[in-house]
């Protein structure tokens, strides 16, 4: 048991009064090693609230600068940081919220040469990405490193999140399968998305990663949390692990990271 | 034939339809975009033409969602 600090119980009071968290989740809040990909609409809210919340070590990986159009929905950079590298943005107002953590930078893809040594060091990773190559990469690697985590996605009024623990529940690839062909994907930059909808599914992917770290409560496994805000109804729908899915199935086709990601690297 | 779509009922005249059929009549713009399971079991695309919905059946059309970057 560490030892905290005046200040770390008054920061973290909150927490340790939930019966659920305590000192012991605190403590396992402080040690535990978070990866966000992508501090874009999902990835802002989520680092706030896991550098509020003393997750002792957030990763972020990200190879964007921030650009103006970005403002609308990605909290955690401001009008000052255009043309800034997203990563040391999002590190500035984490260690600006809580000096008590430690950030590290990823300015970098993401791709099937690296993903598996960068996320190999991180207890859960929170994927925000827009583009499919890159979910299906996070997926793939998170199965064969055995990592859990949350998949986030948004488009319009609309968001869907669903949590993996690989071995244990069942996988995007699961239910997703293959990505899209590009040419009939709509992005946020092409169809839009109305800003706070970033802010409703990013809170509830920082959620499940501190439901995850605790060991509190229901994660979102072998289920996928819809919702549409215009009607604001949420919906859980179950899902199941598929025996052919082509990573996590009985006999996987996939058993090295797959060529789709490459025009992710290219890029 | 009564079948539940995303939770809900519907009615549609005939015994049998076929997924991407289904998917015309309920106006879904690009099959390529939606993920269906067909009574818990997913269904790949290449089988939207001959895998058959009848009585009963429960089926989730998943939406292919991006995310947060502006890329």
């Amino acid at each position: 048991m560490i030892d905290f600090t005046e200040d770390q119980l008054e920061r973290y009071s909150r927490h340790i009064l939930l019966q659920d968290v305590g000192v012991e989740g605190q403590e396992k809040l402080l040690n535990a090693k978070v990866l966000l990909v992508g501090a874009g609409g999902l990835g802002a809210p989520v680092s706030l609230y896991l550098a509020a919340a003393g997750v002792g070590t957030i990763g972020v990986a990200d190879n964007d600068v921030v650009d103006l159009s970005n403002l609308q929905r990605q909290v955690v950079h401001f009008h000052k940081d255009i043309g800034t590298a997203k990563v040391d943005s999002a590190r500035d107002k984490m260690l600006a919220i809580n000096p008590d953590i430690t950030v590290k930078t990823h300015k970098t893809f993401l791709c099937a040469d690296n993903i598996r040594e960068i996320i190999r060091e991180y207890d859960f990773v929170v994927e925000g990405t827009d583009n499919f190559p890159a979910k299906f990469l996070i997926n793939d690697a998170c199965v064969m490193e055995n990592i859990p985590f949350s998949h986030g996605g948004i488009l319009r009024f609309d968001g869907q999140t669903m949590t993996v623990v690989p071995g244990k529940s069942s996988c995007y690839r699961c239910t997703f399968r293959n990505p899209p062909p590009p040419d009939v994907v709509p992005t946020c930059s092409q169809a839009g998305v109305l800003g706070a909808i970033a802010g409703m599914l990013g809170t509830i992917q920082a959620a499940e990663t501190l439901k995850f770290i605790t060991a509190t409560g229901d994660l979102l496994t072998d289920t996928l949390l819809t919702f549409d805000a215009k009607s604001m109804n949420f919906r859980k729908i179950p899902l199941k692990q598929q025996k052919d899915c082509p990573i996590c199935g009985e006999s996987p086709r996939i058993t090295k990271l797959e060529d789709a990601v490459q025009a992710v690297c290219g890029i | 034939m009564n079948i539940t779509i995303n939770g809900e009922k519907e009615h549609l005249t005939g015994q049998t339809i076929v997924i991407s059929d289904l998917l015309q009549i309920k106006n879904v713009e690009s099959p390529e975009m939606v993920s269906v399971q067909l009574n818990g079991k997913i269904v790949n695309q290449e089988r939207f033409q001959s895998t058959s919905v009848t009585e009963n059946d429960e089926l989730e059309f998943l939406y292919f969602m991006g995310g947060g970057e502006n890329k």
